[in-house]
């Protein structure tokens, strides 16, 4: 058990820092996004495991070879009120700790879940008096304002999509199908409880590397997982364009809309010439107008295959130590 | 019979559409007319009131209760709460960000810039 704590430990800061670090600086993430959403659940996942088990492990280790025998010592101790010399204090420290962090997790889980639950329970009331049922469109929304917005808001069967007369006014018909299929891909993909999970593991351990970098990572990847569904049913310029026009905010002179021939794909290059970041919406629209190849299958059995052996190692290493010899 | 829903969103129609404040009863009557059919005036003036104190506490509506019966008046307008709801979708803070999925992100002013100059504008 002593050499599992060190490996779990081990994994736990190289999933902390390194890991994430070079996961986010990739480039091939925009080529193949459901394969690094998959990465990135893995590392957050086997991250907070091997956190959890490192000190698990370390802190059970005079108790028994292996996890069962050693959680049925310790609750025999805790029954009969024996006292913990035989533990030691650093291991009865280390298994308070490992028992905090799974409280705080979870708890921060519930916490989060029961925050963005009530932050859309009073979005959907104002909704239900400011906004109008969109004319043709089932479950959408309309609201009078000039800044061109368009999202979903997740409920289950009260789940809608809101637009606003702005974005109306800017985009053609074809454009507007695309935000909209773009939109109901989120519902549909269900990405609502990644950036759940994702939301409560950031407050949770804020101050990690690993954290901050998953969630930034996720919000990205949602939206080209969208961007990949909305393709099925509109063109690649159509939806470049409807992302472009919308990100670019109304416009300054109101003279009318945006020329209507296609955008200039020659001016797109991702890393502009003074160096500073582009930001994720040129990458995006970047992505739709020169397509990149996707990944070859021995890149992507890769990338799923760490993802396997990254939830596999820690759970080996926590119910099966003996296997290290 | 309509829902509490429809009921709150017809009456802040009709508070926002009127520059004074109203009592419950010139509310039924007006919603009576503005729903067309049975259901308006079968209306209990209590129903009223019910959607009324919801209202209130929500915050989004106001008693003078200096007059007798009550008269409820809208606290902002209808365009003050809009920009309101509009600013809570835009504005990214961490703690905010799986509230809802935004089509677009938020968007520096050059990468905005950049855009325009891209569409040809």
């Amino acid at each position: 058990m002593f050499w599992a704590a060190h490996l779990l430990a081990g994994l736990a800061v190289v999933l902390a820092w390194p890991a994430p670090v070079a996961l986010s600086r990739a480039k091939w993430p925009t080529r193949a996004p459901a394969t690094a959403m998959i990465l990135w659940q893995a590392i957050a996942l086997a991250g907070g495991l091997s956190m959890i088990g490192a000190m698990l492990v370390w802190g059970l280790d005079p108790l028994g070879d292996n996890l069962v025998e050693a959680l049925g010592r310790l609750g025999t101790m805790a029954i009969s009120n024996e006292p913990a010399a035989e533990l030691g204090l650093v291991h009865v420290f280390a298994l308070s700790a490992a028992g905090l962090l799974s409280a705080h997790l979870i708890f921060t889980l519930l916490l989060t879940y029961a925050k963005i639950q009530g932050q859309r329970r009073r979005h959907r009331d104002m909704l239900n008096l400011l906004s109008s049922p969109a004319a043709n469109r089932p479950a959408t929304l309309v609201i009078n304002h000039p800044t061109p917005v368009a999202y979903c808001l997740p409920g289950g069967a009260r789940s809608v999509t809101v637009l606003s007369d702005g974005l109306l006014d800017l985009l053609t018909a074809q454009e507007l199908d695309a935000v909209l299929v773009h939109e109901r891909a989120h519902l549909h993909q269900r990405h609502h409880l990644l950036l759940w999970a994702f939301a409560a593991w950031r407050s949770a351990l804020p101050w990690l590397p690993t954290s901050q970098l998953a969630q930034r990572a996720v919000n990205e990847l949602i939206e080209m997982l969208a961007d990949d569904e909305a393709l099925k049913t509109v063109r690649e310029p159509v939806l470049a364009r409807a992302i472009a026009i919308v990100a670019s905010g109304p416009l300054a002179d109101s003279d009318g809309v945006y020329p209507s021939d296609a955008l200039s794909t020659t001016t797109l290059t991702p890393g502009s010439p003074s160096g500073q970041d582009t930001g994720s919406t040129v990458n995006r629209i970047h992505r739709l107008l020169t397509p990149q190849p996707t990944l070859s299958p021995v890149q992507q059995g890769a990338a799923l295959g760490t993802s396997g052996l990254l939830l596999v190692a820690p759970t080996l290493l926590l119910i099966a130590p003996w296997m290290l010899g | 019979m309509a829902t509490l829903g429809e009921l709150e969103r017809t009456v802040m129609d009709l508070l926002w559409g009127t520059p004074g404040a109203l009592t419950a009863n010139a509310l039924r009557d007006q919603l009576a007319l503005a729903t067309h059919d049975a259901v308006g005036k079968e209306l209990a003036v209590t129903t009223v009131l019910t959607v009324l104190s919801r209202l209130e506490k929500k915050g989004l509506v106001e008693r003078e209760r200096e007059t007798r019966p009550h008269r409820y008046r809208a606290i902002t307008s209808r365009e003050e709460h809009t920009a309101e709801l509009m600013h809570e979708v835009l504005v990214t803070a961490p703690d905010r960000e799986a509230v809802l999925a935004r089509f677009i992100g938020s968007v520096s002013d050059s990468e905005a810039q950049a855009l325009r100059k891209l569409l040809g504008s």
